[in-house]
C-alpha cells in the first residue's frame, strides 16, 4: 500500500523546508528533508566530448581534449545517450518530461571548473513532477520527484597540506564532463533513515535501468536541504556516500536541535559534510551568495523530446520484480525485497533459484551469502555463481550439513578476496577433514545405519531420545571412533528430520 | 619574440609572424590567408590579442584552419585585434594598437584591425576575421577591402575563441569580393562540433546581375551620428546599384532604436561567463598557487586583462545579477527578437538592406577616449549580429582620403546574394 | 546611479580585481553606459530571442583525449601527473 504525502500537486496545501508552521510528530519537532542527488551516468563518452568515461584506473589528466579542458575556442557537443538515460530515468521516476529542456550556465568559479561556469539546466529542466515508492515502516512511502536535470561533472581536487596549514591542489580532470543526471526531491521526507532509503531507491532503479553503477567510486553525491519545521533551512553539500547521508543528517538533526534547544535561531546557510570527522562546517561567505547568473547557454540547442518518451520500452524495475518473485518462487516478501533491492543480488538470486529449491536459495542468497558479503564488505559481483550454484546443489541433496556449507561458504569468500582460484564445494570439504571430508564420510555411515535401524529409527521419530544413542554408538562403531559423538549426533538428528526445509 | 611595430610589420598588423604551411593543394594554392589571433592553431600561440593568453599554444586548430590549410593557403600569421574582440579600432589589444595602412595615424577599425591591415596592406592576400558586432565588417570599411559577416550558423565557430558565443561569427576579408567569396566558399564546410552551425555550405553565385533585385534602405542607417559626408558618398553607391537595375525603397527600422543597448547587454553578458576560464591553471601565465583561490583568481585577471575587457567584465556580471537580470538581459533578448523580426518584416518586401557599414571614417589613433562614444561607433553593423542574417561591407570611394564602406544586409543563408550585390557594386564602379 | 560600493559588489560577484584608483572611473563609465541601456526600458514586450533548432546531439562514440605531456605541458605547473592549482581551503 502507498501512502501519499502532500499529493495534492497543484494546490495550496504545500510543505516546503522552513515553512514556518510549528508542528510536533510523535513528540518531537518534525524533521523535513529533501534530497539533490548527482548521480554519474554510465555512457562511454562525456556528456559534450568524446573522452572515455572509464577514468577510474587511469592516471591523472589522461581523459581530457580542449572541450573538457575548457581549452579556448573549444565547445560542448551534446551526447545523446546521455539524454536517453536521463529520459528512461524519468519515465521510470513517472515524471512529466518537458515539451522543450535548455541547458544554461551556472557561472561560478573554482579550480576544477574548467570553463568558469557548469552546463547544467536551470528553469528548462529535462523532466518535472513525479514521485518514488519507497520502503517505509509499515507501508511504503511515496516520495514526490521535483525534477530531473542532466549536467555535466567537474573535475576532482587534491587538498595538498592540512586542514590547519592548507598548501594548495592539484586538480585531474578527467572526471571532468562525465554526465550527471540531478534527481531533486520534495521535502517530503522525515528521517535520515528515509533518506537513506529513498537513496536506495534511486540506486537500485537506476541500476535496473543499466545507467548508473553504483559501485563505483565518487559516482553518487548528494546535497540535503534540511530544517527542523519552524525553523529556517540549512543546505548540506557534498555528502558522497550513502552511509554518509544518514550520518550527515544524523549530525545536523541534533546540531540544528541543539541550536533550538539553546534558545537560538538556526541560520540559513549553506553546510558542507565532512566525511572523515562525521560533521558538518559552515561554508564560507563567498559559496553562499549564491548568485550563478544563469543563463542560456548559446553553444547547444535546446532539447525537443519529449515524443521519444513514448518509444521508451522500462526494463523490469523493482516492485514489479519483488512481485513477479513471490509469484514466480513462492517466497516470501521480505526475501524478494532484500533479494530485488539490488540488482546483481536480483540476477544472482535469478541464477540460483533453478537449483531445485527456489526457497532454500532465497534463504542462502538473502541470509547467508548477504550477512557473509557484509561482514567483508564484498560486492556480490565477486562471488563465482557457479560455485555457489553447486553448494546450494549440495545442500539441496542433503550432501552437506547447513553448518559446513557455512564453512565451505567462509572459504569460498575467502578466495575470492584474496584472488585466489575459487575451489569446488567438495574440494573445500575434502581439504577441511574438520566438518566436511569426516562430515561426508560419516553421512554416508549415518544413512547406512539409518536404513539397517529401522526400529531405532522408529523409536525415535515416536519420541523416545534414548534410541539416538543407540543409533550413535552403532555409527561410532562403524567408524571405528573416528568420529566426534557430538558432531554423530548433530548429524543423526538432521538426517532424521522429515526432509524439507 | 618582436612584437609591435617592426620593419617586417610596421602598422603592427600581426601578433605572431608565423608561416604555417598547406596541408593539401588545392583552391587556395600559392595563397597567403592570415588567420586573426582568436582563431586557434595548433603549435602557433593564439593570444586573442591578450597579455592573458601570452605564451598558450594550443594542441588543436579550429575547423577554418583545417580547412584552408587543406585547400592549399599558407598562414602567414596571426593578426592584431582588441583584446578578446572588445573594442572597434585595435587600440584594445593587448600588443599595441594596428595602424591603418591608408593612414597609419589612424585606426584600423576593429576588432579584425590587424586582418583588415594585411590584407590592405598587401601582407596577405585574404584573412579571416571574426565579428561579433560588426568587427570584420568596420576594419574592412575603414581599410577599403571586402569584409563579410557570414550568416549565423554557416560557418563552424570551432576553435574561435568565444567572446559572445550568440552572435560572432568568423568571416572572410579580401581586396575583391571574388577573393571574399572562395574564401567563404573554403570556410563554409560543415562541423559536427559546432552544434549551432547548420548544414548550408556557401555555394557563390557571382554573376553581377542585380536586375530586378528590391535593395531597402531603412532611415535608421543615415540617422543621428552618421558623418553627412559618408552619407552622401554611400546614397552615391545606392545610386550605382540603381543604374545597375536594382529598385531602391525607402523604409524604417524602428528596432534601431535599442538594437545597440541589445547588444552590449548580450555580447557582455556572455563575455562576463566566457572570460572566466582564464585563471591561469591550465594554461596560460600561471596563478600564484601558493595563494588562496580567489585571490590568486582575482589577480591573475587584473594583472592580464585590459581595462576594456575588464569593464565589459563588470558590466556583463551586473546584467545577468541577481535583481537586474530581467532589467536587463532579459530584456535584451526581447529586443533582439523586435530586431529580428524587423529584419524579417523588411525582407518580405526588399531583398537587401543597404546603408553606411560605419557611421564615419577611420578616427585617429587615441582620438576616442570613453568607452560609450566607441560603442556608438556600432550602432550600424550590431543589427545583423542580433538577428544572425548575412552583411557585408565593400568599398565605395573615399571622405577625405579615408575609405568608405557600403553595407549589405540579406536574408539568413542568403550570403550568395549579399556577395553578389557586391560584386555587381564592385564591377559596376570598376566599369 | 550605480554607487562605488555596488561596483565594488560587482567587481566582487566578478571575482575581477579592482584598484583603489580605477574605482572612480570604473564607476562613472559604468553609469554613462547604464544610462545608455535605459532604452531598454522602451522595448515593447515579447517572447525573447530563440535559435529555432533542437535536438542537435551527437553519438555517444569514444574519441581519442590528449596525450597527458601535452596537457601538463600548457599548465605551468604540474605535479605527478595532476596540474597545481591554488588552495580552495
Ligand atoms: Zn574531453
Amino acid at each position: 500500500m502507498t501512502v501519499p504525502i502532500g499529493m495534492e500537486a497543484g494546490s495550496a496545501v504545500r510543505e516546503t523546508a522552513g515553512s514556518g508552521l510549528a508542528a510536533v510528530e510523535g513528540g518531537r519537532e518534525t524533521v523535513i528533508i529533501g534530497l539533490e542527488v548527482h548521480c554519474q551516468l554510465n555512457t562511454e563518452s562525456k556528456l559534450f566530448c568524446g573522452c572515455s568515461t572509464d577514468y577510474r584506473s587511469d592516471p591523472p589528466n589522461t581523459h581530457v581534449c580542449p572541450t573538457c579542458l575548457g581549452l579556448p575556442g573549444s565547445l560542448p557537443a551534446m551526447n545523446r545517450r546521455a539524454v536517453e538515460y536521463a529520459l528512461l530515468v524519468a519515465k521510470a521516476l513517472n515524471c512529466r518530461v518537458a515539451d522543450e529542456a535548455e541547458f544554461a550556465r551556472k557561472n561560478y568559479f573554482y579550480p576544477d571548473l574548467t570553463k568558469g561556469f557548469q552546463i547544467t539546466m536551470y528553469n528548462r529542466p529535462l523532466a518535472e513532477g513525479g514521485y518514488l515508492d519507497i520502503e517505509g515502516d509499515g507501508a511504503e512511502k511515496r516520495v514526490r520527484i521535483t525534477r530531473i536535470h542532466l549536467e555535466e561533472d567537474p573535475g576532482r581536487l587534491v587538498h595538498m597540506g592540512t586542514p590547519d596549514r592548507p598548501r594548495y591542489s592539484l586538480v585531474d580532470y578527467n572526471r571532468s564532463g562525465i554526465p550527471l543526471i540531478e534527481i531533486v526531491t520534495e521535502p517530503d521526507l522525515r528521517s535520515p533513515k528515509e533518506a537513506r532509503r529513498l537513496l536506495n531507491g534511486l540506486r537500485t532503479t537506476l541500476e535496473y535501468l543499466g545507467v548508473f553503477d553504483g559501485d563505483q567510486e565518487g559516482s553518487l553525491r548528494v546535497d540535503a536541504n534540511i530544517s527542523i519545521r519552524g525553523s529556517e533551512r540549512v543546505e548540506v553539500k557534498n555528502i558522497s556516500s550513502y552511509r554518509g547521508v544518514e550520518k550527515a543528517l544524523t549530525y545536523e538533526i541534533t546540531r540544528q536541535r541543539g541550536v533550538l534547544r539553546r534558545g537560538q535561531k538556526v541560520e540559513r546557510e549553506t553546510r558542507h559534510f565532512v566525511e572523515a570527522r562525521g560533521v558538518t562546517t559552515s561554508a564560507r561567505s563567498k559559496e553562499q551568495e549564491h548568485d550563478y547568473r544563469y543563463f542560456t547557454e548559446p553553444d547547444l540547442r535546446p532539447l525537443q523530446v519529449r515524443h521519444w518518451v513514448e518509444g521508451i520500452a522500462l526494463p523490469e524495475l523493482p516492485a514489479a520484480r519483488r512481485e513477479r518473485f513471490t509469484a514466480q518462487y513462492g517466497i516470501s516478501p521480505e526475501h524478494a525485497r532484500t533479494l530485488c533491492g539490488e540488482l546483481r543480488l536480483a540476477e544472482f538470486f535469478e541464477q540460483m533459484a533453478p537449483c531445485g529449491n527456489p526457497l532454500l536459495a532465497a534463504t542462502w542468497v538473502a541470509d547467508t551469502l548477504q550477512g557473509e558479503l557484509n561482514y567483508r564488505e564484498m560486492e556480490i559481483g565477486k562471488v563465482p555463481p557457479a560455485r555457489f550454484r553447486e553448494l546450494l546443489g549440495m545442500l539441496c541433496r542433503k550432501e552437506v550439513t547447513d553448518k559446513a556449507a557455512v564453512e565451505v561458504l567462509r572459504r569460498m569468500l575467502d578466495q575470492c578476496l584474496k584472488g585466489e582460484e575459487v575451489q569446488s564445494p567438495a574440494q573445500i570439504m575434502e581439504k577441511n577433514m574438520l566438518g566436511k571430508t569426516a562430515g561426508d564420510t560419516f553421512t554416508g555411515i549415518v544413512r547406512e545405519v539409518i536404513a539397517e535401524c529401522g526400529d531405532a529409527v522408529r523409536d525415535y521419530r515416536a519420541g523416545r531420545g534414548e534410541a539416538l544413542n543407540f543409533l550413535v554408538g552403532q555409527v561410532m562403531k562403524r567408524t571405528r571412533g573416528r568420529a566426534d559423538p557430538k558432531e554423530l549426533t548433530r548429524i543423526l538428528r538432521e538426517e532424521l528430520e522429515p526432509q524439507g526445509t | 619574440m618582436v612584437r609591435g611595430e617592426t620593419q617586417q610589420d610596421p602598422l603592427n598588423a600581426f601578433i605572431t609572424l608565423a608561416e604555417i604551411p598547406p596541408r593539401a593543394p588545392g583552391r587556395l594554392s600559392g595563397i597567403t590567408v592570415a588567420v586573426k589571433d582568436n582563431i586557434s592553431t595548433r603549435g602557433v600561440e593564439t593570444t586573442c590579442g591578450s597579455r592573458i593568453l601570452s605564451g598558450y599554444v594550443p594542441p588543436y586548430d579550429a575547423h577554418v584552419v583545417d580547412l584552408i590549410r587543406n585547400e592549399g593557403a599558407l598562414i602567414p600569421g596571426k593578426t592584431n585585434m582588441d583584446e578578446f574582440g572588445m573594442g572597434s579600432s585595435t587600440e584594445n589589444s593587448g600588443f599595441g594598437p594596428a595602424r591603418n595602412p591608408r593612414d597609419p595615424e589612424r585606426v584600423t577599425g576593429g576588432s579584425s584591425g590587424g586582418s583588415a591591415a594585411a590584407v590592405a596592406s598587401g601582407m596577405a592576400r585574404m584573412a579571416l576575421g571574426t565579428d561579433t558586432g560588426g568587427s570584420i565588417r568596420c576594419p574592412a570599411a575603414f581599410c577599403g577591402i571586402v569584409g563579410l559577416k557570414p550568416t549565423y550558423g554557416r560557418i563552424s565557430r570551432y576553435g574561435l575563441v568565444a567572446y559572445a558565443n550568440s552572435l560572432e561569427q568568423i568571416g572572410p576579408m579580401a581586396l575583391s569580393v571574388a577573393d571574399c567569396s572562395l574564401l567563404m566558399e573554403v570556410i563554409s564546410r560543415f562541423d559536427a562540433r559546432d552544434a549551432t552551425m547548420q548544414d548550408r555550405p556557401y555555394l557563390p553565385r557571382l554573376d553581377g546581375d542585380i536586375r530586378g533585385m528590391r535593395i531597402g534602405v531603412p532611415a535608421e542607417f543615415f540617422g543621428e551620428g552618421v558623418d553627412p559626408a559618408v552619407a552622401d558618398r554611400v546614397r552615391k553607391a545606392i545610386s550605382v546599384l540603381e543604374g545597375l537595375g536594382a529598385a531602391i525603397v525607402e523604409c524604417a527600422m524602428p528596432s534601431m532604436e535599442y538594437a545597440l543597448a541589445a547588444y552590449y547587454v548580450t555580447c557582455t553578458s556572455e563575455a562576463s561567463s566566457n572570460l572566466a576560464r582564464f585563471d591561469g591553471v591550465r594554461y596560460g601565465p600561471a596563478s600564484d598557487y601558493k595563494k588562496p583561490w580567489h585571490e590568486a583568481f582575482q589577480e591573475v585577471r587584473m594583472q592580464h586583462f585590459g581595462p576594456e575587457v575588464r569593464r565589459r567584465i563588470l558590466i556583463g556580471t551586473f546584467a545577468l545579477s541577481a535583481g537586474y537580470y530581467g532589467k536587463y538581459y532579459g530584456k535584451a533578448q526581447v529586443a533582439r527578437e523586435h530586431v529580428r523580426e524587423d529584419y524579417s518584416r523588411l525582407f518580405q518586401e526588399v531583398d537587401l538592406l543597404a546603408g553606411p557599414t560605419m557611421p564615419t571614417v577611420a578616427w585617429k589613433i587615441g582620438e576616442k577616449s570613453d568607452p560609450l562614444s566607441m560603442y556608438l561607433a556600432d550602432i550600424l553593423t550590431v543589427p545583423a549580429n542580433l538577428a544572425g542574417v548575412p552583411a557585408a561591407s565593400v568599398p565605395c570611394g573615399t571622405v577625405q582620403g579615408l575609405p568608405v564602406g557600403l553595407q549589405l544586409t540579406g536574408r539568413a543563408f542568403e550570403d550568395e546574394l549579399v556577395m553578389n550585390a557586391a560584386y555587381a557594386y564592385e564591377q559596376g564602379v570598376k566599369a | 546611479m550605480v554607487s562605488e560600493e555596488e561596483v565594488l559588489r560587482i567587481a566582487e560577484l566578478a571575482d575581477i580585481g579592482i584598484g583603489k584608483e580605477e574605482l572612480p572611473p570604473f564607476t562613472r563609465d559604468f553609469n554613462a553606459i547604464l544610462d545608455y541601456f535605459a532604452v531598454l526600458d522602451r522595448v515593447p514586450p515579447g517572447e525573447g530571442w530563440k535559435a529555432g533548432i533542437a535536438n542537435v546531439l551527437r553519438e555517444d562514440r569514444v574519441t581519442p583525449s590528449l596525450p597527458q605531456e601535452e596537457v601538463l605541458a600548457l599548465a605551468e605547473a604540474a605535479e605527478d601527473g595532476y596540474i597545481r592549482a591554488p588552495r580552495v581551503m
